[in-house]
């Protein structure tokens, strides 16, 4: 985030433009080579400008698919994280499928801010957003998946009777041996 | 990597489910737990003060315990808990150093060191008949002489060494119905007189010689009147005895080899008299006291027989036996009751009108009235002679009287506890005085400063005893108020002599006790007994007012067929709010789960005749009770019969009229036992107010399984007729103990096993839906214990998520037996090294704590067992998921893990019952074991996982809490100072 703000904010500091300028009205008689249009040399100034911000939205539609894109390692490190744990139930695996089910919620909580840097009318951002969202959505299935295997999740008749008090009974009876 | 943190996390699982134990440290003995020593009523006493040193009193009781008192504090110096059926018949120290005592109806003969109760000899004595027995040791001038102690028992009459047990001779009587009443040795002579009775009416008096048991003579003589059993020895050749009328006295001298009977009609010396005469049985030389209905007389005889009434006595009055205290002076005892005092008359023999002491007592009213009384001397500075007493009171009391004087009394009747019940204390008000605040806030502080010490490892060899000091005797446990946790409770307990205490469960102390009026004898009721005790009426809505009250039920006689009698007592005060006997004897006292408005339950009353009684007699009662009536059930378990009987109730009484209370029954079923085969010998029930949490039980993978559990159901034990008897009187192939589970609504068997060559005694407990079981396997020659579970075939459906999320199940509607629920059950056996007297289970307040076994074991000591032990789904190898849900591997035996014994390093003589009460805090159990002795203790079967323990430190954690705040303010202005300082730079 932080470095996505510096670029934005201070733009670039240098820019090298190739065109020669010096030769251009005067050297009218060299035809252009097939292909080549001056209507763009007419545009100067504005051209130069435009292509600066096209390049800039190129590259913020670059990083934002690059943001889009990070959640995949950590799914990763969190599958191997997740092994590592095991199956039972103790404090080390719960926290891990607490922060893995917590880290997606918060990022898809956050999915605004975080492609706010790379807002731009020319970039289109819904597709890196929806893969931002789906892996998230990846991730906490994940961790679902984890708790599952733990054991924590109510997916069993026994998670919703075992405090289930006993039936009443309609009948009452007493008695044995004669009291001496 | 990942291997060894797993490896590291199984070990911990391993850890956290493996079997807690209720293992104290030696320093927490104490702490919880309380341990009271009994001996039960004496019978007989003998002093031991003749020689310098420690002055004690030997005593035998009707608990059938032998122990030998210090007789100046009444501290049990030792102590002896003879078996059940070893009943003692006599004590009598011989040589000045043994105390002998028979037991056994004549046939066991033992020698006890007097200083320590070592055991010296014990011999054992045969005898072609049963019959009365009798230990006689003469008195001999020379103590080092081998004196012959005379024991009649098993019909014939024995001379046994007293050094080393030997019999020296044996003298089987000719005629083998002969009684011998009394044997008289004179001193310094060779001539021993037997005599007794053959028959009703026939007289005997043999003459043996001392030295070899020869019969040297033989008379007999008979008497039409016959005669009625007690005897007084009046003289060594003369005495007296009842004829069968109870109306003669019948005055026999038989010394001069002739046999002479005189009799005189009790109407001659006593005026008005009428009715039946009795003998009081007394040692007393030329006097004896015949007591009638009115008063006791008492008769002196002359020396040529003459009968002569020296004084009557209206009063209650005892006597004790002759002591002589000089040379030919013998003193006697007579204890007379007054308004609220007795007196002590000691009077010699032959003098009636001085008295050599007369002393009055004041008495605590409760003791009610003086049951015996022995008596002793000792020598005063001076050189005149002191008397004192040791009394035994109705209430099996005991107490010594000295110069006016209850020196020491000993509570004894607590040995013979025969029902418990619990209440709890009164709340605490507000109003407490602020010095007292004042004062207690100093003591904390100083208690937890010196906690803090010892939690911090500075505490001296002297604080760390005041530390322990300090939890031995807390306040807070023995405070007369209820507490959060609900340890502190009182303990109603009825004892056999009609007397009950209410004793604290923080310290034990008694809190009041109460001799009931209606449970002594009366003209209404000429022997009651308490039957049991129940709690009546338990305030909670109105806690702060009104004073919980129980119910003692007793009977007029020891008969299933006397009347009954009901007496209620306020808990808070000890006193009897009212009583009165009933109109209909009692066969079964039934609890019923309803309370009136005045939060007293109801009970029904069963009598003999199978009539119900329904309690308290109030229209509302009648009115909560009709609106149940049609599902209310009794049983009745008849072992002679070999039935065992389920009855519903009628609206109205057979043969009653007009009376709303009582209500008829109607058989419903019965099931019937073959008796050629089968024979009850144990029915047990679950207890009714136990509290289960849930219906569910989850097994591996997160199956799960639902228990049946019922109220209703009755477990039965029968055994073979030829294997009722004791272990090894039956062969394997003859014995079999079939074991049913029976619904008592229905008569429906849930469930029937036969072990083939078991045999019992069956103790058993029952609890949700399991029962543990406790019985002999001849063939395997080891104890087994066996248990069954019970589960709900007709739930096991209920497996769908969605349909019990959408409330879709049959789990929560009310369970009737008539829609015969299909069960299945489980059952596994292992071998079980100790024969138990008792078992008993934990129970909680909400039931969620796991349980625990409690097993009185055969050495009087209380085991906690895990009830996981005793669990059908062990096997060999349990899976993994299985291991997770705490399942043991299967072995053969039960482990006796030594730290587990609750008792720790305490015995409860003469253990009967254990009494488990749920305390407030769900993980803690308040057991309460009776016998001889006392014991109590609270348990934790899952550990205290929702309190802190006792001995936690708060001003540790306090003062932890007050330097972290100091360190956090201390580093903050340090900080600020520093980031001043760099901003100046």
């Amino acid at each position: 985030m932080d470095k996505g703000k510096a670029v934005m904010g201070s733009g670039r500091r240098w820019a090298v433009d190739f065109t020669d300028n010096s030769t251009l009205p005067s050297s009218r008689d060299i035809p252009d080579p097939p292909g080549f249009s001056r209507a763009s040399q007419e545009q100067d100034d504005s051209a130069v400008a435009k292509q600066k911000k096209d390049a800039e939205a190129n590259w913020k539609a670059q990083k934002a698919w690059e943001v889009a894109q990070a959640p995949f390692k950590n799914l990763l490190m969190m599958g191997f994280m997740m092994w590592m744990a095991g199956n039972t139930v103790h404090l080390f695996s719960i926290g891990i499928t607490f922060s893995a089910l917590w880290q997606p919620i918060g990022a898809l909580q956050g999915v605004g801010k975080v492609f706010e840097p790379y807002k731009d009318s020319k970039v289109d951002l819904l597709v890196p957003k929806l893969v931002f969202i789906a892996l998230n959505l990846g991730g906490l299935a994940l961790g679902i998946w984890k708790l599952n295997t733990l054991g924590l999740l109510p997916t069993h008749a026994s998670d919703w009777v075992s405090s289930l008090p006993p039936a009443k009974e309609v009948e009452y009876s007493r008695g044995g041996f004669p009291l001496l | 990597m990942a291997m060894a943190i797993r490896s590291l996390l199984i070990f911990l699982c391993i850890q956290s489910i493996a079997v807690p134990t209720f293992s104290l440290y030696e320093d927490q003995a104490g702490l919880m737990d309380w341990h009271q020593k009994y001996i039960g009523k004496v019978k007989h006493a003998v002093f031991q003060t003749q020689k310098t040193g420690r002055k004690r009193v030997l005593v035998s009781t009707e608990e059938n315990v032998i122990a030998s008192l210090d007789l100046r504090h009444g501290e049990i110096f030792w102590r002896h808990v003879l078996g059940t059926d070893d009943a003692i018949d006599g004590i009598d120290i011989a040589m000045g150093k043994y105390l002998i005592t028979l037991s056994s109806e004549g046939s066991i003969l033992r020698a006890w060191n007097l200083p320590d109760g070592q055991m010296w000899w014990e011999s054992f004595l045969q005898g072609p008949s049963d019959s009365k027995s009798f230990l006689f040791v003469p008195t001999s001038s020379k103590a080092d002489e081998d004196n012959t102690i005379l024991v009649f028992g098993k019909g014939s009459l024995h001379a046994v060494s007293s050094i080393h047990g030997d019999i020296v001779w044996k003298v089987d009587f000719p005629d083998e119905s002969f009684e011998v009443q009394e044997v008289i040795q004179h001193h310094d002579s060779n001539i021993i007189y037997v005599v007794g009775f053959v028959g009703s009416s026939q007289f005997d008096v043999y003459q043996i010689n001392a030295k070899n048991g020869e019969l040297l003579k033989h008379d007999s003589a008979a008497f039409d009147g016959g005669f009625s059993g007690e005897v007084s020895l009046v003289s060594k050749a003369k005495l007296v005895v009842l004829d069968a009328a109870r109306s003669t006295l019948l005055t026999i001298s038989f010394q001069k080899g002739e046999i002479s009977f005189q009799k005189t009609y009790i109407s001659d010396l006593v005026k008005g008299f009428s009715g039946m005469a009795m003998i009081l049985p007394s040692k007393l030389t030329g006097l004896f006291a015949v007591k009638t209905i009115t008063a006791t007389t008492f008769i002196s005889m002359s020396s040529e027989g003459q009968l002569e009434v020296v004084d009557k006595i209206n009063h209650a009055t005892v006597i004790s036996d002759a002591l002589s205290f000089s040379e030919d002076r013998q003193a006697f005892a007579l204890v007379q009751h007054g308004d609220s005092d007795i007196h002590l008359n000691v009077k010699q023999n032959h003098d009636w009108s001085s008295d050599l002491l007369k002393e009055r007592i004041k008495l605590n009213q409760q003791r009610g009235f003086v049951h015996r009384v022995f008596m002793n001397n000792y020598v005063r500075t001076d050189k005149s002679h002191g008397f004192r007493a040791l009394i035994v009171m109705e209430d099996h009391s005991l107490l010594l009287l000295q110069q006016g004087e209850i020196v020491w009394s000993r509570e004894d009747g607590l040995a013979s506890v025969i029902g418990v019940t619990t209440s709890e204390l009164p709340v605490e008000k507000e109003g407490v005085s602020v010095a007292k605040v004042e004062q207690n806030l100093f003591e904390w502080l100083k208690e937890h400063m010196l906690k803090v010490k010892g939690a911090l490892m500075l505490a001296s060899a002297e604080d760390l005893a005041a530390i322990k000091g300090m939890g031995l005797r807390s306040s807070e446990k023995s405070k007369m108020t209820r507490d959060h946790n609900g340890f502190r409770k009182l303990l109603i307990v009825l004892t056999k002599s009609g007397k009950l205490f209410a004793l604290h469960t923080g310290d034990g102390r008694i809190v009041w006790s109460l001799l009931l009026n209606s449970l002594r004898q009366s003209e209404a009721c000429e022997n009651p007994t308490g039957i049991n005790v129940y709690p009546w009426q338990v305030p909670h809505h109105h806690a702060m007012d009104e004073n919980p009250s129980v119910l003692v039920v007793g009977r007029c006689k020891p008969s299933s067929d006397a009347l009954g009698i009901f007496s209620f007592v306020d808990t808070y005060t000890g006193k009897e709010l009212k009583s009165f006997g009933l109109d209909h004897s009692i066969a079964q006292v039934i609890q019923l789960p309803f309370t009136d408005s005045t939060e007293q339950h109801l009970h029904l009353l069963i009598d003999t005749s199978g009539q119900a009684h329904l309690y308290p007699r109030t229209p509302e009662a009648v009115a909560i009770f009709q609106l149940e009536f049609s599902n209310i059930y009794w049983y009745s378990v008849e072992a002679d019969n070999g039935v065992i009987k389920g009855h519903g109730l009628k609206s109205n009484c057979d043969g009653e009229v007009a009376n709303n209370y009582c209500f008829g029954s109607r058989e419903v079923w019965s099931i019937v036992f073959p008796l050629e085969t089968e024979k009850i010998i144990t029915a047990i029930t679950r207890k009714s107010n136990e509290v289960v949490h849930t219906q569910a039980k989850v097994v591996a993978d997160q199956d799960v399984m639902y228990k049946y559990i019922s109220k209703n159901l009755l477990f039965v034990a029968t055994v073979s007729p030829k294997a009722s008897g004791d272990i090894g009187s039956a062969t394997p192939e003859e014995s079999h103990l079939v074991v049913y589970v029976v619904d008592t609504v229905t008569g429906r068997i849930l469930h029937r096993m036969n072990h083939h060559g078991s045999q019992g005694p069956v103790h058993a407990v029952f609890s949700e839906n399991w029962i543990v079981y406790h019985h002999f396997s001849l063939r395997a020659h080891r104890y087994e214990m066996t248990v069954i579970e019970i589960y709900d075939q007709s739930r096991a459906d209920n497996k769908d998520v969605w349909k019990i999320v959408l409330g879709k199940h049959n789990l929560t509607s009310p369970m009737s037996s008539y829609s015969r629920p299909g069960v299945t059950t489980k059952s596994q056996s292992y071998y079980f090294t100790q024969s138990v007297k008792a078992i008993s289970v934990t129970s909680t307040a909400k039931g969620i704590t796991s349980k625990h076994l409690l097993i009185g074991t055969i050495g009087d000591q209380v085991l906690a067992m895990d009830k996981r032990f005793f669990d059908p789904r062990r096997s060999l190898n349990p899976t993994q998921s299985e291991k997770e849900e705490g399942i043991l591997p299967l072995t053969d035996s039960l482990p006796i893990i030594p730290q587990s014994y609750v008792t720790h390093a305490l015995k409860v003589e003469g253990l009967r019952g254990i009494v488990t009460v749920p305390a407030k805090l769900e993980s803690a159990t308040l057991v309460f074991t009776h016998g001889v002795d006392l014991f109590f203790t609270r348990l934790a079967p899952s550990r205290t996982y929702d309190s802190l323990t006792e001995d936690f430190s708060y001003a540790l954690l306090l003062i932890t809490i007050v330097a972290l705040l100091v360190a956090i303010f201390v580093t903050w202005v340090l900080s600020e100072k520093k980031d001043l300082s760099d901003k100046w730079r």
